[in-house]
């Protein structure tokens, strides 16, 4: 695929003859994705979540290896809970926060993976939920909260003291919600926020 | 005793007896990093770690710069292992790009990264030496990884920061008579590690400063979610090479080095063990790659990315697991890069060790946590 499209750009530089072509393979690619089948060790986890909660988590992705998992802040305890106890995952592999300007909202992500039991040796759990977003934060002190996870998984401690401090979301129940790499007079926006522009750009 | 106060409420607690200490940064115990502890007596009763210290912002810079332009700047974090904390980013700009490897590519990205491996364990090992008073373990690690450092810079023309592996591929092919060169280094270097073991780890000093201190079960290292040496050494058999294999690792036969001690002995013995391993992986690699072949997939300077999508990889460094989250938007820039790192791990596990430890012990349990601060720091 690439060294189709790479031919006329390297060879008809001048005569710009690339743009033409561009926007076919958009729509050609988006059409071959839908017949592929779901990898069934994948698809029996994200079944059970679907089973036991139902309307309340949204599978965003089932791929090999991968399951992507969608919740409400309210329900994001109780899914972790069943995660751990029932699906046996027993590790935060990371803690993520991504903001999304566009839908008000913050999401944070929990990678979580599983070291005692060997046939989810490969896997990799993505429990994802979202906080609102204020365009004026207060970080600790505004709507922006989510529920720790702490008590669950205990490895996500300093995972949710680094996206509090990188995107002001306040974890209700950690029980050590401090600064931990920025520096001690930071009084700007939270950094990882994009209305937070970096110098020169 | 497991299961110990959070670092920073513990550090609320008052008391006449009790001194605060604050260890770093650019501390010969702590490295850049500073560690604030109280004491009562010699003991260490409470520990809060604060990495922070020279943040860069490399995430925030990431979302700046094309998946090919964010190549050079990502490796940053770890120089020493430049390879393999760029690897999991290429990875998953990869999967975002919809970018075929050719196989004689996988298998030079394997050699490099084992020798990565070891260039950056060597490195350790000399500060972990030094740090306990041991000048010859200083000395001979650091002469000794020339050696490969040598090797890498005749594949990637760069010493340290080698920006070699680039979505689609490696930079450039191996240079004419490299197998010969590396077999012959590569045994070289394995016979002189094993050395080691009668100087340092047979040492009855290095022995008596770390054996049954900072240990960590195997339960808390699951909880904490540990990785790497510290969670090998406490009996947890999980290596990504071997459970969750990438590129060619799975058609080479790996051995997974595993203690069940999880005291600093175990953590500081388990990287050892993985170089002498890594010298096997080399060989086998050199003797299955393909002789000849293309190394790098075509590719675009501003390649085009296949819609939104996101992407979580992970490999194994000299380190622990590295995970490499992408959230992509269609734009030729990434819309978000997540860096999950061993050091920011380890971590969790270092106040939990050093509580009730002797002050003298810091540097063994804390250096044999194989942290590397910048890293944390990102």
């Amino acid at each position: 695929m690439s060294s189709e499209s790479e031919k006329p750009a390297a060879e008809a530089k001048p005569e710009e003859k690339p743009t033409p072509p561009k926007p076919a393979p958009k729509p050609a690619a988006k059409a071959e994705e839908k017949p592929v089948e779901l990898p069934a060790f994948e698809k029996g986890i994200s079944d059970k979540l679907v089973e036991k909660f139902g309307d309340k988590v949204e599978v965003n992705f089932v791929k090999e290896d991968r399951i992507g998992i969608k919740t409400s802040r309210e329900n994001v305890h109780d899914v972790a809970q069943f995660i751990r106890d029932d699906l046996h995952y027993d590790h935060a592999e990371s803690v993520s926060g991504v903001d999304f300007p566009a839908d008000n909202e913050i999401e944070v992500v929990y990678h979580l993976g599983s070291y005692t039991e060997s046939s989810l040796a490969k896997q990799i759990l993505t429990l994802s939920t979202r906080a609102p977003r204020e365009t004026n934060p207060i970080p600790g002190q505004d709507s922006t909260k989510l529920p720790s996870l702490r008590d669950v998984f205990y490895s996500v401690e300093f995972g949710e003291r680094e996206v509090f401090e990188m995107l002001g979301v306040f974890f209700d129940g950690h029980p050590d919600n401090r600064r931990l790499l920025l520096p001690e007079d930071w009084a700007d926006l939270p950094p990882l926020r994009k209305d937070f522009a970096i110098k020169g750009r | 005793m497991t299961d110990i106060m959070p670092p920073g409420l513990a550090l609320k607690k008052v008391d006449e007896r009790i001194m605060t200490l604050n260890v770093g940064p650019q501390h010969p115990g702590s490295g850049h990093m500073r560690i604030v502890v109280q004491i009562d007596g010699d003991y260490i009763v409470a520990c809060d770690p604060d990495p922070g210290y020279v943040h860069r912002g490399e995430e925030k810079m990431a979302e700046y710069r094309n998946y090919i332009t964010n190549v050079p700047h990502l490796e940053r974090p770890v120089i020493h292992d430049s390879c393999n904390v760029l690897y999991p980013y290429v990875l998953g700009a990869e999967e975002i790009l919809g970018i075929e490897v050719p196989e004689r590519a996988k298998y030079v990205r394997v050699i490099c990264s084992e020798l990565n491996r070891c260039i950056y364990t060597m490195y350790w090992l000399a500060i972990y030496g030094i740090f306990l008073g041991h000048s010859t373990m200083f000395m001979w690690p650091a002469g000794d990884r020339e050696l490969l450092i040598d090797l890498m810079e005749k594949v990637s023309g760069a010493r340290v920061t080698h920006a070699h592996f680039i979505p689609g591929g490696v930079r450039n092919d191996l240079p004419a008579n490299f197998e010969d060169v590396c077999l012959r280094q590569v045994n070289y270097f394995e016979k002189r590690i094993k050395e080691y073991a009668a100087v340092f780890y047979d040492n009855p000093i290095l022995i008596s400063r770390t054996r049954d201190t900072g240990v960590l079960s195997r339960e808390n290292a699951i909880r904490y979610g540990v990785t790497g040496s510290v969670l090998r050494a406490s009996g947890v058999d999980y290596d990504l090479r071997v459970k969750a294999p990438y590129d060619v690792y799975d058609e080479l036969d790996i051995h997974t080095n595993v203690m069940k001690e999880g005291d600093s002995y175990a953590r500081s013995r388990i990287p050892w063990l993985d170089m002498i391993e890594s010298c096997n992986i080399i060989r086998q690699a050199l003797q299955k790659m393909p002789k000849s072949g293309s190394v790098r997939a075509k590719l675009k300077p501003n390649p085009k990315t296949k819609g939104p999508a996101t992407v979580y990889k992970r490999v194994e460094s000299g380190r622990g697991s590295l995970g490499c989250y992408i959230v992509s938007d269609g734009k030729p820039e990434p819309y978000r890069v997540k860096m999950s790192v061993p050091s920011f791990r380890n971590l969790l596990a270092l106040p939990n060790l050093l509580i009730g430890e002797k002050l003298g012990n810091m540097p063994s349990v804390y250096w044999s946590l194989n942290y590397w601060p910048v890293e944390a720091d990102r």
